[in-house]
């Protein structure tokens, strides 16, 4: 069976999907995935689809599948690439990739994951009683 | 429906014969119905070209409308005719240019006598009216394919996509939107964002002289799509009626952006990606 790469860039971990997905390849997707964000300690996915013809449901519902799992594991999922063609055929069949966030390219995603994990961060630190006081 | 190969002998007999008389009174009909619009030299040349064309198809044997040898004269035809269709003739005055030619013939036919001048001359104006409704044809076909042409134009034209700013592209839509343009200015716009890699797009509806349900459903179709793609998108130009309109309507553009102008829009995204606006301040301490 065939498996999807995924590289690791940083703090963040790139798939980039090259091949028709089948059940099996994309149960070993998630499982290899989630091991290597644990693995890794990585905190944000890029699943690249630029490759992808055809989004339909079922790819439709793995990447969120893999958004949430990745979200457990506290890692941002962006998925990047999207062609215009699949954009506009998911929007005239009416899904939407609820609870994923998207970016136009790989470049872009890396941007939107630093951003939101700077968020997080900056989050953290105000809403830590003790940040402030303990260095005055 | 075609004429027999000794009528068509006769009928060139008959043009031929007296070509120069001919081609005056035709050329005298026609132009008496286009009203000068056509100069009488140029006019003079296209019926020459009619008349050789059917007294060379006469003499090599039967004339058929639809066979090959009758190539010649098809072509002086649809010539004729999409000539008269791009300088704006009416079908009327397109199809008289053939039709004069029956006038010219009873004249001939008459003169001539003989014991079969009435089938004769029925013969030829059959031939006639079929020469007329092919260049009807011909002519409607030249139309057509000048306003099939047009619209093409038209479509090209009306939807431009500009780059506003760096990593900022916008549409000025003009004009009504039905499906078929809704399609082509999503599709240019997406293929303008992954072209430009712009994370931002403007869709300006100042041009949009009115917006129903329909058009709402394409521009929300765009915004989506966008957003799939990892694109936001900002609705500006929106004027007064409009915004009356959309909320009579029960219009709902949920989270997507509206801004009243292009310039607030522009703006907008700039604040977004923290570039810094100057407003300028009315001096106060003069």
């Amino acid at each position: 069976m065939e498996r999807v790469p995924i590289l690791k860039i940083g703090d963040i971990l790139l798939v980039s999907i090259q091949l028709d997905m089948s059940d099996q390849t994309a149960v070993a997707l998630q499982e290899d995935l989630a091991e290597r964000i644990v693995a890794t300690g990585c905190h944000g996915v890029i699943i690249d689809i630029t490759a992808l013809d055809i989004v339909d449901s079922f790819v439709g519902r793995m990447l969120s599948t893999i958004a949430s799992i990745s979200k457990v594991l506290d890692a941002e999922t962006v998925v990047v690439g999207m062609r215009p063609a699949v954009a506009i055929t998911l929007v005239e069949l009416g899904l939407s990739l609820n609870g994923i966030r998207t970016a136009l390219n790989v470049e872009r995603g890396m941007e939107l994951i630093a951003a939101a994990r700077a968020d997080e961060l900056d989050y953290q630190l105000d809403d830590d009683p003790d940040a402030e006081t303990a260095t005055p | 429906m075609a004429l027999s190969a000794e009528e068509s002998g006769r009928l060139a007999a008959l043009l031929g014969g007296h070509a120069e008389r001919v081609t005056q009174r035709w050329t005298e009909i026609v132009a008496g119905s286009l009203r000068g619009r056509l100069s009488q030299a140029e006019l003079r040349r296209q019926v020459q070209d009619l008349h050789s064309a059917i007294v060379a198809t006469g003499e090599h044997g039967a004339i058929d409308l639809s066979a090959e040898s009758a190539a010649e004269l098809r072509a002086a035809l649809s010539d004729l005719s999409r000539g008269r269709a791009r300088q704006g003739f009416s079908a009327t005055e397109t199809a008289i240019s053939v039709f004069a030619l029956k006038d010219v013939l009873a004249g001939l036919v008459e003169e001539a006598g003989g014991d079969n001048a009435l089938r004769d001359y029925i013969a030829f104006s059959r031939l006639i009216d079929e020469m007329g409704l092919f260049t009807f044809e011909s002519f409607v076909r030249t139309r057509e394919s000048l306003i099939a042409d047009q619209a093409e134009q038209l479509l090209e034209l009306s939807t431009p996509v500009v780059k506003l700013w760096e990593g900022v592209v916008a549409v000025p839509l003009v004009g009504t939107l039905d499906s078929a343009r809704a399609q082509v200015v999503m599709e240019r716009l997406l293929q303008t964002l992954v072209d430009t890699g712009s994370p931002y797009a403007i869709i300006d509806i100042t041009g949009v002289p009115a917006v129903d349900t329909q058009v709402a459903q394409h521009i929300l179709k765009t915004v989506v799509a966008a957003r799939l793609m990892g694109a936001d998108c900002i609705i500006s130009g929106i004027r007064p009626q409009i915004a009356q309109t959309i909320v009579a309507l029960g219009i709902e553009f949920g989270d997507i952006a509206t801004k009243a102008s292009l310039a607030d829009a522009l703006r907008h995204v700039l604040r977004l990606n923290g570039v810094e606006t100057a407003r300028r301040q009315p001096r106060r301490d003069v």
